[in-house]
């Protein structure tokens, strides 16, 4: 059997998510030896254009964002956004809660016409997604999990709890009981809730659980005199784009 | 011989980021050479604008993976100096030390993934893998040791969790400092063997000097604090930096151009030894000796081997600070002192891996962000990057047109550009008119 041709793609982000890959360094060697990887801006010159597998990091930003992601739609068979700009929009979506004409402005002044900027969104407003491997950074394990069902043709699987669960696992005391607010009640787990085990709150970086008035820890938030919907609006730092999140309980 | 070239690469790969390089000459002489940042621009001062003083130091982490550390010091230490807030020396000491680490982990990266298949003549890390498995299997160890120490103190390799302002959340048991220790003690061998390995590749004869700037302080090799110095004998407060240091917008690129006291100036490794050598560790001096890399050096090229040096002198220093810590005693009362949110503008300034990283905010009564101003230190290389590439083009423009290509592509490689940084990738076009 032939090896499955990737394509490792940055397109507007911070670069995290392909060194998160880099960063595999005791299972490195054994996925190059699995796949073969024709594109990988970040850490290789040689590019091509045939590939079947893309993994793709980073959110649409610019109208050649727009471009170089439908091209990248067009080729690949199965797509995985790797991290929440790819998957939410992420961080950058922050822009767009500043209007884009007035970023531009800010930090450009009057040379803001030579730059090209659009609203931000996630890949999936523009391509279809197959799977995503959540998270800033993505845990490397879960895309290496992803690879490997990939290849052996089984499905993914991401976890659809809340951060509490790994939390309890882990043995951690809760960080509302040392005043802290956490969205660990209602954000997808697969980190090994990794904020709250360094005794700070979670940020909700890996989104939402589907149906979150349903699967969420709503005891604990009640506990704290909060609802579901408080926290979500209380934390918009990778769930900007608002209408991204709504969605994403359907996912 | 070429007398008319036109070279166009579009992305120069092995960076981090997308940049394209246009190089048109004409019966030998250069009409055009431009180094293009098409990466999109991300807006982070405008993203900061509004945001509670806890917050900026997770926003701009993502500026980029590769030195989320740094961009969080960075952020911490202006908010800190805005409010007032001392933290205590255990906490400025555990910094010191994460801090090595991602400078070793960024620049093992550079070294052996990104700019050693040039040394090597292959395409990438995944051929050299096969042709110099030895030299991966290095790589791969220094940055695991490196990346794991991060992983130790700041709870997550790439955008740190536990470093916040005013200290730590949470500190590093003895038991892992200790073995942290060992891990360090342990990487002298392959030190070693990567000194053998750099000592057998031919770095390209190339010198042009400029102006040279990074931070410098008495009392070490400067990474995480100091004043702004130059090499051409000037040097301020870090508050001041606004009075030498200036960005403009350029046309063809996202990224703004800087300047101080010429047309352009260096950051980063070369820029940090030149300033700062003799605070380098005496076995990181030997090492540099043995490679030929004596300050001030002039040769961009040599920017990989200063790297390599940095990281000789990283785990020395890491050892000599883990001692201090332990010595000290680990103390969870001093891991974060009371914050008081108020109004003021403050500057931090560190060494990111790839050179001067500068974040200024002003604070409203609230303690949210009313400005903010970042420059990114690929930013204040890209001018100097194009003037080299003005100067090395002419020495070499009766080689065949893929020599030029390749010694300009590994001309930029050489600076290490992070690009998603500076715009707030890399393509080489030689177009023939």
């Amino acid at each position: 059997m032939s090896k499955p041709k990737v394509g490792i793609f940055g397109i507007t982000g911070c670069g995290g998510c392909q060194l998160e890959i880099l960063n595999l360094e005791d299972q490195l060697l054994d996925l190059v030896n699995a796949v073969e990887i024709v594109h990988f801006t970040e850490a290789i010159t040689e590019h091509s254009d045939n590939y079947e597998i893309a993994l793709v990091e980073g959110s649409i930003t610019t109208e050649h964002d727009v471009e170089r992601i439908k091209k990248i739609g067009d080729i690949a068979k199965i797509i995985v956004a790797v991290g929440s700009c790819a998957v939410s929009g992420g961080l950058n979506c922050l822009k767009n809660l500043y209007g884009v004409e007035r970023a531009k402005e800010l930090v450009y002044g009057d040379k803001k016409d030579w730059i090209d900027s659009i609203e931000v969104k996630p890949i999936d407003e523009y391509i279809r997604v197959d799977y995503y491997a959540r998270g800033c950074p993505p845990n490397r394990l879960e895309i290496v999990d992803i690879i490997r069902s990939l290849i052996i043709g089984r499905k993914p699987e991401i976890p659809n709890y809340p951060v509490c669960v790994e939390c309890k696992r882990n043995g951690n005391t809760c960080v509302y009981d040392i005043g802290i607010t956490c969205l660990g009640p209602v954000t997808r787990a697969g980190c090994n809730s990794r904020c709250p085990s360094s005794a700070t709150g979670c940020e909700g970086c890996r989104g939402l659980i589907d149906d979150p008035n349903i699967n969420a820890q709503k005891d604990l938030l009640a506990e704290n005199g909060l609802t579901v919907e408080d926290i979500i609006n209380q934390f918009n730092l990778y769930n900007a784009c608002k209408k991204v999140e709504a969605k994403e309980s359907s996912k | 011989m070429v007398n008319n070239l036109n070279i166009e690469v579009s992305p120069v790969t092995r960076v981090e980021g997308h940049g394209d390089l246009v190089i048109n000459v004409k019966d030998k002489k250069i009409e055009k050479l431009i180094f293009r940042i098409p990466e999109s621009p991300r807006f982070f001062e405008a993203m900061l604008v509004g945001r509670k003083y806890d917050e900026p130091s997770h926003i701009t982490s993502r500026i980029c993976g590769i030195c989320s550390v740094a961009h969080t010091f960075a952020s911490i230490k202006a908010t800190e100096r805005a409010m007032g807030i001392k933290p205590t020396e255990q906490t400025i000491n555990l910094r010191k030390l994460i801090y090595h680490h991602e400078n070793i982990q960024s620049n093992v990266l550079h070294v052996y993934f990104l700019a050693a298949p040039d040394f090597f003549g292959t395409g990438s890390v995944i051929s050299l893998a096969e042709t110099h498995p030895e030299v991966v299997d290095i790589a791969l160890r220094t940055k695991k040791m490196a990346n794991d120490m991060v992983r130790i103190i700041g709870g997550r390799a790439v955008h740190p969790i536990r470093t916040v302002v005013g200290g730590f959340t949470k500190l590093p048991s003895e038991q892992e400092m200790l073995e942290m220790r060992k891990m360090l003690e342990g990487s002298y061998t392959d030190l070693e063997k990567s000194l053998e390995i750099l000592k057998t590749i031919n770095i390209p004869d190339f010198e042009r000097e400029t102006e040279y700037i990074s931070i410098s302080n008495p009392y070490e090799y400067a990474l995480y604090d100091g004043n702004i110095k130059s090499t051409d004998g000037w040097e301020i407060d870090s508050q001041d930096y606004l009075d030498k240091i200036s960005e403009e917008v350029v046309r063809h690129s996202t990224a703004k151009h800087c300047r101080a006291n010429r047309d352009s100036y260096m950051v980063g490794a070369l820029a940090r030894f030149n300033n700062n050598y003799d605070k380098l560790t005496d076995n990181a001096k030997k090492y540099a000796e043995e490679l030929g890399l004596k300050a001030p050096c002039y040769n961009t090229f040599m920017n990989n081997i200063a790297q390599f040096v940095e990281v000789v002198h990283s785990v020395d220093d890491s050892i000599r600070l883990i001692d201090k810590i332990l010595e000290d005693g680990l103390n969870e009362e001093e891991a974060m002192v009371d914050i008081k949110p108020c109004a003021g503008r403050g500057v931090g300034v560190v060494e990111a891996p790839r050179g001067l990283l500068i974040h200024d905010y002003t604070y409203n009564e609230d303690g949210r962000v009313d400005k903010a101003n970042l420059i990114i230190p690929t930013n204040m290389n890209y001018a100097n990057i194009e003037n080299d590439m003005k100067a090395l083009v002419p020495e070499i423009i009766e080689k065949s047109e893929d020599e030029i290509r390749l010694a300009c592509e590994m001309l930029i490689r050489a600076y290490d550009p992070c690009i998603s940084c500076s715009t707030h990738m890399l393509n080489v076009k030689l177009v023939n008119k």
